[in-house]
């Protein structure tokens, strides 16, 4: 780990410190994240995956550290436009239809609403658009979460376990939309607990019980510690750390 | 805040409504249906009934908007559409407002069929302007909605929501004078219904149907309003942008 910098990341935390119910949930964790590159957040649950993303999206009370997104504290009212976040729980109206659910979060974010048809088939739910979610399959429905966040054409993409519950060609599908989006220049942050997603990323975090264990693209970390698969190398990881 | 958002946040709420047809069935049928089943059961104390029929009429908003809104509100706070609505460049004011809009236009045409009834099947009568019971209960919707959003952040499940009907509204009703006139209670209860919205709500349905249009009138409504600006700041104190 680095020194990160404001020049190349457009995520930067610095000795973040997350407590809740009197337990440290995030231990002085610091971490520089890079557009135009698909970055994986890999742990096991637990590990304080989702804590961390829900402080980058400024959602988190935090205890000590500090967030910068975009060269701004974290939560800064001028960054709701420029993020998007999916939660694990997929956060759309159960007795809306998918159509409804995009128009209205389309008209909070001031978003063409042009965009509702572009982000429904760009998550291949067309053939759903006019079904209320309740009646959705469990992908289904983590896939109209996931269009919300698409909507307002965000620089910075928090995804927290997009793909659980996926067939595996929707799967890779969705990867190579997240790449594409790396492309235009966009910032990924994936989160996984599933190692063969560990190696569509370009940049991995091994995170452990709130601490950051390793960061670097996979070859690093496979080369670093000489194993021959990514799971290998978080063990060997892990175990040095502890 | 944007008018935008707003409107968008309204009409949101009246489709998630529309989706739920016997809601909607409930809302429109079950406040005449009571109005009517009362002038039965009174059939032969008919003073008594022109006495609570009337105010009556205009407390079912009140009553209807607040549990709809505090289980619609409590579905917002633990499905994540709230913390994801709260991630997003929407003020607290739009959410709050745009609430406010669907349920009064909700409870408009609550209080208006109701009405309708009371007035016009049955021939309730009252001394002063039905139109004026009518707006005395889009301002009870709004009451009854704003109550309901705020102390929606006090339960952790539809159980407990559905719960403040005899625990909020139950002890309210009473306390206002619907069976009882306070003027006849015990006058301790009386002093405690001085503090409780629900008394100022109905009392000036009270005013209206006796046409008693004048001074403590105004100070109902007074009240009335103070209460659901109190309730709505009190509300967007509990949506947080940021939580544990």
């Amino acid at each position: 780990m680095g020194n990160y910098t404001q020049a190349d990341h457009s995520i930067l935390v610095r000795d973040l410190d997350i407590v809740r119910g009197g337990n440290r949930v995030l231990d002085s964790v610091s971490l520089g994240i890079r557009p135009g590159v698909v970055t994986g957040l890999l742990g096991p649950s637990g590990s304080g995956k989702t804590t961390l993303m829900r402080s980058i999206v400024g959602v988190q009370i935090v205890a000590g550290g500090e967030v910068t997104v975009l060269g701004r504290p974290a939560g800064d009212p001028e960054l709701r436009h420029r993020i998007g976040y999916v939660t694990q729980a997929p956060s759309v109206y159960a007795d809306l239809s998918v159509t409804e659910n995009l128009a209205y979060f389309a008209r909070v974010l001031g978003a063409p609403l042009a965009r509702v048809d572009e982000t429904i088939a760009a998550v291949g739910l067309g053939g759903q658009a006019d079904q209320v979610v309740r009646t959705l399959s469990g992908g289904e429905e983590s896939r109209a979460s996931l269009a919300v966040a698409l909507l307002g054409d965000p620089e910075i993409l928090v995804l927290d376990e997009p793909t659980v519950g996926l067939d595996p060609v929707l799967r890779a599908d969705l990867w190579l939309q997240f790449h594409g989006l790396a492309e235009q220049g966009k910032t990924m942050l994936v989160s996984t607990h599933v190692m063969d997603e560990a190696e569509r990323c370009d940049e991995l975090v091994l995170m452990r019980e709130g601490r950051i264990v390793a960061d670097g693209p996979p070859r690093d970390l496979l080369e670093r510690t000489g194993a021959g698969n990514l799971e290998a190398a978080f063990l060997a990881l892990a175990e040095g750390e502890a | 805040m944007s008018a935008r958002a707003t409107l968008a946040t309204a009409r949101r709420v009246l489709t998630q409504l529309r989706r739920d047809r016997r809601t909607v069935a409930m809302i429109l049928v079950v406040p005449p249906a009571l109005i009517a089943l009362l002038d039965w059961v009174f059939g032969e104390q008919p003073e008594r009934f022109a006495r609570i029929g009337p105010p009556l009429v205009g407390m079912f908003p009140l009553i209807i908007m607040f549990l709809l809104t505090s289980i619609a509100m409590l579905r917002e706070r633990t499905s994540g559409t709230l913390e994801r609505l709260m991630s997003m460049p929407i003020a607290k004011a739009d959410l709050l407002f745009g609430y406010g809009l669907a349920f009064a236009l909700v409870g408009a045409v609550q209080a208006t069929l109701t009405a309708g009834v009371a007035f016009g099947l049955l021939g309730l009568e009252t001394a002063g302007p039905v139109w004026a019971v009518v707006l005395l209960a889009i301002g009870n919707a709004l009451l009854g909605m704003s109550l309901g959003l705020f102390l929606s952040a006090f339960a952790t499940s539809e159980f407990q929501a559905v719960q403040f009907m005899p625990a909020v509204i139950i002890p309210q009703l009473l306390l206002a004078g619907l069976f009882v006139p306070r003027d006849d209670m015990p006058p301790v209860l009386e002093r405690i219904s001085d503090f409780l919205p629900f008394t100022y709500a109905f009392d000036g349905l009270v005013r209206v149907a006796a046409d008693d249009i004048g001074g403590r009138l105004w100070l109902d409504v007074a009240v009335v309003t103070g209460c659901i600006v109190l309730a709505l700041v009190l509300g967007a104190t509990t949506l947080r942008r940021r939580t544990p």
